[in-house]
This record gives C-alpha cells, structure tokens and sequence, in this order.
C-alpha cells in the first residue's frame, strides 16, 4: 500500500472533522514542499533581474564580445569565451573520466577480488566528499608542474594540429582543467554506475555464463545493455558537476579573454571560475554583469540535469521498477 | 569451455579423446611480459630521457596489454583474448583512477602535517603578512562551524518536513513538482547559489557581508541532500508499522513522529552528516556572500568572516612559500573535518541501521 494513503488524516472522519495535529502537521509538510519551490523560483527570478538590468547597459554583445570590461563606463562584457572555455574544459572532463568511471565500477562490481570490492566503493565515496578547493590546491600545485613534460610530449607527437602545440609556459590551461575536473567527477559518476550494475539481474548473467559466455561477454551482453541509461545519466551529473566547478578552475587556470586554439597553453576562463576571481574587484555594474554570466550557468546545468532525470526517469518506467 | 572445446564437438570425432581443458596461458609467461614490459619501459625512458615518469609507465602499461593480447590470442585463441584485454582495461581503469587519489591524499597529509600545531589551531591571521611564517586557522574554523550550524538551522526544518510531505502525503502534481525541482536543486552549482543569496541578500535587500550570509546559500545547497537522502529512509521503513499504529487510532501525524521518524533516524542522520559534509568544503558561495577576514569574529551576524575552504584559497593566493604551508595544513584540517563527519555518519549508520526484519 502506498504510504501517502494511509490514513490520511487530511481526509474527514466519519463524523466529518480532521484532527487539529493532522492538519497543523500536514500543513508544515505541505508547506516545506511549497518552501522549497519557492526558494527555486526565487533564484531563477533575482537572477534573472540582475541579468537583465546587466544585459541592458552592456555595450557589447552579450554572446559574442571576447571582452570583460563590466567596470569600466561604458560596461563592455561578453561571455563567448566564458562558455567556450566552461563547454571544453567540462567535455575534456567527460571525455576522461567517463570510460574510466565505468571500468572503476566494473572493477568493484565484476572484477575486484571479493574482500577488496567493498572496502574500494567506500573508498570511493570517501573521495567524493574530499573538498573542491583540496583538489584546486593539489591541482595548482602538484599536477599542473607534472603536466609539463606530459605536454611537450603530446606537443612533439600532435603538435601539428594546432589544438595540441605547446609552448613550455606553466600547463595552466585548459586541458589541465580538463584533467583535474576528470579526477574530481570520477567518484560521483562510480559510484552512481556501480548501484545501477549491481541491478543487474543475476539471471540474466547466469544465463549469459551458462551459454559459454566469457566474462567480457557477460558484461557486453547483460550488463552494459542494462546499464547504458544508467550509465548516461550518471555522465550528466558528473557533467553538470564539472560545469559548475568553481575553485579547482579558479586555482589551476591562469585566464584572458582570448580564445587559445591550443588546449595545453594557458587561457580562456569559465563561468564560475571567471565570477571567483572577479568578484572582489567588482563594482555594482560589475556584480550584475558577474549574476548574468551566473544565470547561464544556471541555465546550462538545469538543462544537463533535466536531461539526465528524464533519462532516469524513462528507464524507472521502462524497468517497472524503482531503480 | 572454449571456442576450441565448442569447435572440437562440432567437428566429426577424432581418433585422440578430445581435449576437455583449453589450452591457457601459463601464469609465469604473464609475469615474465610484465617484468619485461617494465623493464623495457624503463629502459627507453632513460635511454630517451623522457622526462616524465608518466610516460615510461604509459610505454610498459601498452606494451605488457599489446603483448598479453597478442599472446593469447596465439595460444587461446580469440574470445579469450578479447576477455583478458578487458580485464586488463578494467584493472588499469582502477590503476589509473587510484593513483592521481592517491597523491592527492598522500601530498596533503605530508605537506600539511608540518604545519599543523596547538598554535595554528587556535591563532588567526591578525597581523601576520602573507610571507611570514606563523598565523592560524582558529578564526576560520570558527567561521566554518558557524556557518555550518546556521546552515543546517535553516535548511533541516525545510528539508526533513518536505521529505516527509513526499513520503507519507505527497500525491499528484504538487508532489511530482517537488520531486522534479528537489533533483533538479541538487545540481544547482554552489557559485549560482552564492549568486542568488548576493542579488537578494545583498544587492535587493542591502544587508552586508556575514556568516549568516554564506550560511543561506550552504543552505540553499544543503536542502536538496537533506530532502533525497531522508526520503530514501523514509521509504524504507516498512508499510506494516504505520498501518499496525494507525490501526490503533494514533493521528497520522503521531504516527510519523513516533513510529515513522524513530524508524529511520539513523539512516536520516547519515544522510545529514553528509550533507554537512558536503557543505563545510563549498568555498564559491564563501567568496561571494562572507568575503573572508584575517582577524577572529565571533558574530556570525554581522561582519565579514572566514572560512577553511576560504583561507586555503586565500593562502594559495598569496603565493609564498610560508602561505602555501599554511594552505596544506588548512587543507589538511578542511579534509580531517570532512573526514570525521563522514566516518560518523558511516557510524551511526550501522549503528542505527533501519531494522526491516522487524
């Protein structure tokens, strides 16, 4: 029986009242609810106020001009770079980190000796709370001095492409980013995968193994075919979490308001990390044109997570189960 | 069973028994690639003088896969071999994943040991100048406590009550809605939430920077967690003990308080301490709302304070040799505060976990 019928006591009696501790306690509940829409619509609407009165007084165009100058007279700012650099640096992130969540969650849910896989899940989620601005620090000052001769390595074998030239000036960029987001996103996209290959249903590899299959064959052909929404929707939300990273941006990239065709020397910015480090200088105008830059942040996670919960939701209805 | 086994029964029987057991790879010829693809890594990373070790691990990593596959694709043919590439793949994903985790570990508790002391503990940055050595942490971990207590003040009422509205009241749109922005709230980038507290707090209604402040948007974050982690525990506690106490003519709201949240609240706790944890490492919101001090302020309320993931910013910013020893050992307090939390809520997790056998 569903919870929420039970005995609702916001339902008449048989003599037609509703108990007072009912009604008070369900309107508390009711009223959270409410709270919390609210609370999400307030912050789609005083952004989107600041924005507009941002957006009005920019003298340049908002989607095109490679300039922040939201303090000078006139304001001339514009977020082409911002959103190129957040775009690459995130799919940079994904691109790694992606197939390597997988094989990490087939390892503790498939591969890993038996006594070693739960200790490595919890390890795992451990990880994923280790703070934002620990990984910045690390990455500024462990990874990026590393990432040196990895560069001039991939800038001697693909140097040619121009996306991967190099310059020996410290890896401050925004492939380095795109490295560092990887790490950072890596336990949220295991361990989410993982819970969804553990559903697996252990019929399904039984019967697999019982026609001879191998191992691998198992998992191609029982596991990644359960998995595959699981596995999108769990890339969505490391997506949405590498988009919206601040301080691991804020810390490792050294930014301009250029666009360097090469994704190994220094360069770009991000939404956030751009609204971090600009903050403090800002005046009034400035602050406002930061909320802007914000606002499509906000509207470029919102669509990643939406559409990873209607993936999620399609497969809930398709399995006819609560996965 | 083998490709070679299933080809063997399908062929006319030969005069020899037919050989059940596949032919494998002995183990030792594995070890010997191994030993070989190190070593040959090694030695054209000296003789090349790469000077990355990356590199040499990357020339022996494809070398020992390339020939393993190659090999048992000779001897075991190509299903087998296909197998062992995976599992291979999947142990490297693991290596890989393991290894830049692991220094992130390791390079934080060496580097920030050294400067963890009683006095670090309990001194602020008054007065001390970015290159000297010295200063503290005290005015930040404060700062930190504050603000996460205000935080969880704000949002567990909100959080919990609207768990139990989707729970145990929750029907048809108003619900679904819930449910939809609750997830759609997780996602909400820590910066944007920073944003919205600055345009409304601040900028609408001309209050100045405060921990209370920074608490608002923690709080903004910390909603969400609260709401999907409490509902899942709610969810689990078994229909049999509502009904058994609404059988009895307990008021449904009696019901849940008594019955339903007892049930669940070590599974609620550990889903809370998380979401602190969660919250005490979020440095973008700090920025924007609680702006950072050097000296020690006790009122959350009003004035600009700090923070830990603030001050290790802050550190790392300065950009000398004395402040990024600073920065490690705050960024070893930040992880050893997350950390604590986090056993903690493992803790009474198992200690409290929902008993469905009941």
């Amino acid at each position: 029986m569903d919870p929420a019928n039970a005995g609702d006591g916001t339902r008449p009696g048989r003599d037609g009242t509703v108990r007072l501790g009912d009604r008070v306690f369900g309107g508390l509940a009711k009223g959270s609810g409410i709270t919390l829409l609210l609370i999400m619509a307030a912050i789609a609407v005083f952004l989107t106020i600041r924005a507009v009165v941002a957006i009005s007084r920019d003298e340049g165009n908002f989607l095109t001009t490679f300039e922040w100058d939201a303090n000078s007279h006139p304001p001339v700012f514009g977020i082409a770079v911002l959103l190129f650099g957040t775009v690459v640096s995130s799919l940079i992130a994904i691109v790694l980190a992606m197939p390597v969540a997988v094989g990490i969650a087939l390892f503790i849910s498939h591969y890993a000796p038996r006594r070693l896989a739960a200790p490595i899940g919890y390890l795992v989620d451990l990880l994923a709370a280790v703070p934002s601005i620990v990984y910045g620090l690390w990455g500024a000052l462990y990874l990026v001095p590393r990432l040196t001769g990895f560069y001039e390595w991939l800038d001697h074998l693909f140097g040619w492409t121009g996306i991967l030239s190099y310059n020996g000036t410290p890896a401050r960029s925004l492939m380095s980013v795109g490295i560092l987001l990887a790490i950072m996103i890596l336990p949220i996209i295991t361990s989410v995968t993982r819970e969804i290959f553990r559903q697996t249903p252990r019929a399904h590899q039984e019967a697999a193994l019982a026609l001879g299959a191998t191992r691998w064959e198992v998992i191609t052909t029982t596991v990644l075919p359960f998995g595959r929404s699981g596995i999108i929707s769990a890339t969505m939300l490391g997506l949405g979490r590498a988009l919206g990273e601040t301080m691991a941006v804020a810390t490792v990239l050294s930014p301009s308001f250029l666009i360097n065709a090469s994704l190994l020397e220094s360069g770009g910015g991000t939404f956030a990390q751009n609204i971090a480090s600009q903050f403090k200088e800002a005046t009034s105008m400035g602050r406002d044109a930061l909320i802007a830059s914000g606002l499509v942040l906000f509207v470029l996670t919102l669509l990643v997570n939406g559409a990873a919960r209607l993936i999620i939701a399609r497969r809930r209805e398709y399995a006819g189960n609560a996965g | 069973m083998s490709g070679q086994a299933v080809a063997t029964a399908a062929a006319p029987p030969p005069v020899a028994r037919p050989v059940l057991r596949p032919t494998r790879v002995p183990r030792w010829a594995l070890g010997a690639v191994l030993v070989g693809s190190l070593c040959f890594g090694i030695g054209v990373g000296l003789v090349a003088e790469l000077s990355s070790r990356v590199q040499w691990g990357l020339i022996a990593g494809v070398l020992f896969v390339s020939t393993t596959f190659a090999l048992t694709y000779a001897i075991e043919g190509r299903r087998l071999a296909v197998d062992r590439l995976a599992a291979l793949l999947v142990w490297a994903c693991f290596a890989i994943a393991v290894l830049p985790l692991a220094a992130l570990v390791w390079e934080t508790v060496s580097r920030g040991v050294a400067g963890i002391s009683w006095h670090f503990l309990t001194h602020s940055m008054n007065g001390v100048l970015s290159w000297q050595s010295g200063g503290g942490v005290y005015h930040a971990l404060l700062g930190t406590v504050q603000q996460v207590l205000i935080a969880s003040v704000l949002a567990l009422p909100i959080g919990l009550l609207t768990a139990i509205y989707l729970v145990e009241y929750g029907r048809g749109r108003l619900a679904r809605a819930i449910t939809f922005f609750v997830d759609v709230m997780t996602g909400i980038p820590s910066i944007v939430a920073g944003l919205f507290v600055l345009s409304l707090w601040i900028m609408t209604l001309g209050f100045g920077y405060s921990g209370l402040a920074g608490a608002m948007a923690l709080a903004v974050l910390m909603m969400p967690i609260v709401v999907r982690s409490t509902e899942e525990m709610l969810k689990l506690v078994p229909e049999e003990l509502r009904e058994a106490s609404l059988a009895l003519g307990v008021p449904k709201w009696r019901t849940i308080l008594k019955v339903v949240l007892p049930t669940a609240i070590g599974g609620i706790t550990t889903g809370v301490m998380l979401a602190l944890a969660r919250i005490a490492g979020e440095t973008a919101p700090i920025i924007l709302l609680v702006f950072g001090n050097a000296m020690i302020n006790a009122n959350p309320f009003e004035g600009a304070q700090s923070s830990l993931p603030l001050y290790v910013y802050e550190q790392w910013g300065a950009g000398t040799a004395s402040s990024y020893d600073r920065a490690w050992a705050a960024a070893l307090v930040l992880i050893a505060f997350v950390m604590v939390l986090n056993l903690a809520a493992r803790a009474v997790a198992r200690w409290k976990a929902p008993r469905t056998d009941r």
